[in-house]
């Protein structure tokens, strides 16, 4: 039987105001434990919580991001369960009326976008953290009270490259919203996925597993496909999915298990925090918000084609980070042959990248000496080989182009004369492939042209050389 | 008159005349209390050392010529459930007994500020769950008219002290009637200011949709003197409103000519007869003073009850989760963290606490929660629209405080209904956010018997102002109980 995924995300942004979200602690990263905390976040009596109002901003640009309708006001509300990481023994969430519903992100699979709902986009507090040492437990709540985003999508995602497209897409616009650092491997963005199987074109839904403790992209997806092959073996065998399971992902032996669960299912008891009244959303400040709104991956995709004239794989290579599309409009803005910069970025400058683990704004070609060199290059002043040369020089030490060309005497041999009696010299040490080009042998050219280039260790302009050797055959 | 009989503005103004320093008041009220203590119990913790020298500070400031603050050198005692920083903060429980908080509740700063002189820290039911003290995990406080009697709840310990001379001012916290239920019991004044007057901040909470801070005082003038200083905006406390205080205690006049008073008619049929025969002559009283008092009915007394015990219970045992032994107070370990949870609450928290955050408990629970919480706040919406209904007729109402005088003690671990129905007065006020004030207006039985008049939001001026007239005509304010001094 043929089998359709149902897919679910439950993604948690840790959002990078400096504040907490209730009280007025640090939210730095790394800190000493227990030190970003006051009598607020650690659940004293007698504290009240304060609502960040950086934490709504952000979080209604995120909305308004993944177009979603901004609730008219919305309810902190308060989930109960005891757990050494809650100090108050509940969190403050978001149940009844978030802070916005029914907005929608588009992934292109394939070339074909696909429209993927949100759900909702909620706020909430982070816990702190549990370190377990020897027979003892920790507690760290430096984190307890740093502002989360919760954004749940609808079951639309039916495949693991969807889910981790839908991922890579969330991540993309938050990072262009600069709302958080959305680093996986420190946890400031967490993911939880629901998915079940149906047969093919039935209505019912399957059992839904969940499954957690997905750090990276990349665990996301084998997560996925290894836990859809699971079930279909289970259903393909007449078997029946375990009734809400949890699973959670073990990154070593690759494989989904289920975790320890509580004997009851908890009852988290919500209701509205009455320390906190419902909030008000200002229809003022959503239009401030949406007027405030970067330009987002999407449109800045269809701008580079419309305006640099550029395919749709290059623009869509360039606009999936911010900083990257940044460098490249900062390339073009000095050096306006937008292909030529595209090709350049999307191979020698990210492979550098790659190699150098750094981010855009980080590369030690800055987008100037970027231009310098194409500008180099156009001037025939290098070759395109001696350009490849020049800025894996420029990763490795920071210089620019024409230092570099200069120091290590790379300048390419326009000189006519120079080059004549270099080409003499070749021809007459190859009479054979000389006679070989005559008689129509256009391979022998190359050949040819090589050993000039040999003979001037790259330098010699390759149009002249071909032009001079055509001349004297 | 000795010190410890004078009211905290007589008190100021003596000072202020230079006539008696800030020293010798409190010296004298720590006298009184060394005489009287024993009886009263009162107090659970007291602060001679840090009092005095507060005290000698503040004569030290007043001798340089300096302005002390309005409050200067007058003694003032805390309900225990007011976070003091660096001073143990018990809430009358086993799970805090010795809990020093790392932060100060504003309206005890903005005290502070004023020059107010703290003696100490007061007796109340457990986290302010109870209408007579006696669920105080370390002693219950008696009432200084008859000792074999309660002083009220959960403020009783604030209410006897003003009673019995140990203090002229003290502050407590209001949540169904906290505040109003104990000063009428004792004989005294106690105000619960408007939802959002004074911040939260630094009170222990017990529900907090209708917690509140007010004073209690031997009078009317003490009751403003207090809320002048304790009022206003706080940033750390969002539900506080952004609302300057006003010289309250300056803008008392004697006069009430034309103010239309509403007496619901429920309430009075269900007081006891000496207690509805007390209130009927204050309210004659007040229309010889020139006011119209006219019935009204406010039909949802016996659902305001019932509502306000589902939303104080759960919220409470929302509020009550953060008591798990890890982060501050009692903790008494077990095998794991799950027993080390029940071993700290099992034996931090007391009977009523537990019993209370049980049914809060299930009151939010799946399947419970629309037919409890959900149906309380739809009844908490009726109790508002029946006071908005009220207010176009009348600029404020007049109820007994209490249906019966002071109850004797009851040895019970779970005190019977009657307890609960103590609170059934100043219950609908408290659901509406609204101010009231108790104000000692007769007799029954020798015990005192508490007029509550209720006052539309942000309107405690006119509420002073009628209280302060009638307690000018009724003759009650020199009252004192008369306890044998040791
Ligand atoms: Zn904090």
């Amino acid at each position: 039987m043929e089998y359709e995924v149902v897919i679910g995300l439950e993604v948690h942004v840790e959002l990078k105001t400096e504040s907490k979200a209730f009280c007025s602690c640090p939210t730095t990263f790394g800190s000493e434990p227990n030190t970003n905390v006051c009598p607020g976040c650690l659940g004293l009596p007698g504290t009240l919580p304060a609502i960040n109002q950086k934490m709504v901003e952000y979080g209604l640009k995120t909305a308004l991001a993944l177009n979603c309708t901004i609730n008219p006001y919305c309810l902190f509300e308060r989930k109960h369960y005891f757990y050494p990481d809650l100090p108050k023994g509940y969190q403050i969430s978001q149940q009844t009326l978030p802070l916005a519903v029914n907005g929608y992100l588009s992934v292109y699979i394939e070339g074909r976008e696909k429209k993927i709902g949100i759900n909702r986009v909620h706020m909430e507090e982070d816990a702190g953290k549990l370190l377990h040492v020897g027979e003892y437990t920790l507690v760290d709540c430096n984190r307890a009270g740093v502002p989360l985003l919760e954004i749940v999508s609808e079951p639309h995602i039916n495949s693991s490259q969807e889910a981790r497209a839908y991922m890579e897409k969330l991540r993309t616009i938050l990072l262009y919203l600069g709302v958080s650092d959305c680093k996986m491997e420190e946890g400031s963005l967490r993911c939880d996925v629901n998915i079940s199987l149906r047969p093919k074109g039935s209505e019912a839904s399957g059992t839904r597993i969940e499954i957690k403790n997905l750090n990276s992209f990349r665990s996301l997806q084998k997560a996925l496909e290894y836990e859809i092959e699971r079930q279909r073996a289970i259903l393909e065998r007449g078997g029946a999915i375990e009734e809400r399971a949890t699973m959670a992902w073990d990154e070593e032996r690759e494989i989904t298990y289920p975790m320890r669960t509580k004997e009851e299912s908890l009852d988290y008891r919500y209701f509205p925090d009455p320390d906190l009244l419902p909030l008000v959303i200002d229809p003022q400040w959503i239009e401030e918000i949406k007027r405030e709104l970067p330009e987002l991956p999407d449109a800045r995709c269809q701008r580079f084609q419309e305006q640099y004239g550029l395919p749709p794989y290059d623009a869509g290579v360039l606009t999936s980070s911010k900083e990257l599309a940044d460098y490249y409009e900062g390339v073009v803005s000095l050096y306006p042959e937008p292909k030529t910069v595209s090709n350049w970025i999307m191979s020698e400058f990210l492979r550098l990248l790659n190699a150098y683990n750094l981010e855009p704004h980080e590369a030690p070609v800055s987008p100037q000496k970027m231009a310098d060199l194409l500008h180099l290059l156009k001037k025939e002043i290098i070759s395109t080989k001696i350009a490849k040369q020049v800025i894996e020089e420029m990763f490795a030490t920071g210089k620019g182009p024409e230092d570099i060309v200069r120091e290590k005497g790379w300048v390419q041999i326009s000189d006519v004369e120079a080059l004549e009696a270099i080409v003499e010299e070749v021809l007459a040490a190859h009479p054979k492939v000389v006679e070989d080009y005559r008689k129509g042998k256009e391979k022998a050219l190359a050949f040819l042209v090589g050993q000039v280039m040999k003979a001037t260790q790259g330098k010699a302009n390759p149009n002249l050389v071909n032009r001079l050797l055509k001349e004297k055959l | 008159m000795e010190i410890y009989q004078l009211t905290a503005h007589e008190l100021k103004a003596l000072m202020e005349r230079g006539e008696v320093r800030a020293v010798e008041v409190v010296q004298a009220f720590f006298k009184r209390i060394e005489q009287v203590e024993d009886k009263v119990k009162a107090f659970i913790t007291l602060t001679p050392e840090q009092a005095l020298e507060q005290a000698r500070a503040v004569d030290e400031t007043r001798r340089e010529g300096r302005d002390p603050g309005c409050l200067a050198g007058i003694p003032i005692a805390l309900k225990d459930n007011l976070c003091t920083e660096g001073l143990t903060t018990t809430c009358g429980s086993r799970i805090l007994a010795h809990w020093q908080p790392p932060l100060e509740a504003t309206a005890v700063s903005r005290l502070r500020k004023a020059g107010a002189v703290i003696l100490g820290k007061l007796n109340l039911d457990e986290f302010a769950m109870g209408t007579t003290t006696q669920t105080s995990a370390f002693y219950p406080t008696r009432n200084p008219w008859d000792l074999g009697r309660v002083p009220g709840g959960s403020s009783g310990g604030p209410a006897a002290a003003v009673a019995a001379g140990e203090t002229p001012l003290a502050l407590g916290s209001d949540t169904g009637g906290s505040v109003r239920q104990p000063a009428a019991f004792c004989g005294i004044v106690g105000l619960r200011p408007t939802y959002g007057r004074v911040s939260r901040w630094g009170l222990v909470a017990l529900a907090s949709s209708m917690d509140q801070i007010g004073p209690l005082a031997r009078d009317v003038t003490d009751c403003a003197l207090v809320l002048e200083v304790i009022a206003g905006r706080d940033p750390l406390d969002p539900t506080s409103l952004p609302i300057d205080p006003e010289p309250y205690s300056k803008a008392l006049v004697p006069q009430v000519q034309g103010i239309k008073v509403g007496i619901p008619r429920e309430y009075l049929e269900r007081a006891e007869p000496g207690v509805k025969e007390g209130v009927a002559q204050a309210l004659k009283r007040l229309e010889e003073l020139g006011a119209r008092c006219e019935e009204i009915s406010l039909p949802h007394l016996e659902p305001a009850l019932v509502a306000y015990h589902i939303i104080a219970a759960a919220e409470a045992s929302s509020n009550l989760a953060r008591f798990d032994g890890l982060n501050f107070g009692l903790r008494v370990s077990g095998r794991d963290v799950e027993e080390m949870y029940c071993n700290t609450r099992g034996q931090g928290l007391g009977p009523e606490v537990k019993k209370r955050l049980i049914l809060g408990t299930y009151f939010l629970s799946k399947g419970r929660y629309q037919d409890y919480y959900l149906k309380a706040v739809k009844i908490r919406t009726l109790i508002l629209q029946d006071f908005r209904k009220a207010w176009e007729r009348f600029d404020l109402l007049a109820t007994p405080t209490t249906p019966t005088v002071a109850l004797p003690f009851r040895e019970e671990t779970f005190p019977p209904l009657e307890n609960y129905h103590s609170d059934i007065f100043t219950i609908p006020p408290s659901l509406a956010g609204l101010p009231a004030l108790s104000l000692p207006c007769g007799w029954s039985q020798g015990l005192p018997v508490g007029l509550q008049l209720i006052g539309k939001p942000l309107q405690e001026p006119l509420l002073l102002q009628v209280a302060y007239t009638l307690e000018q005509a009724i003759e009650f304010r020199r009252a004192r109980p008369i306890l044998e001094v040791s």
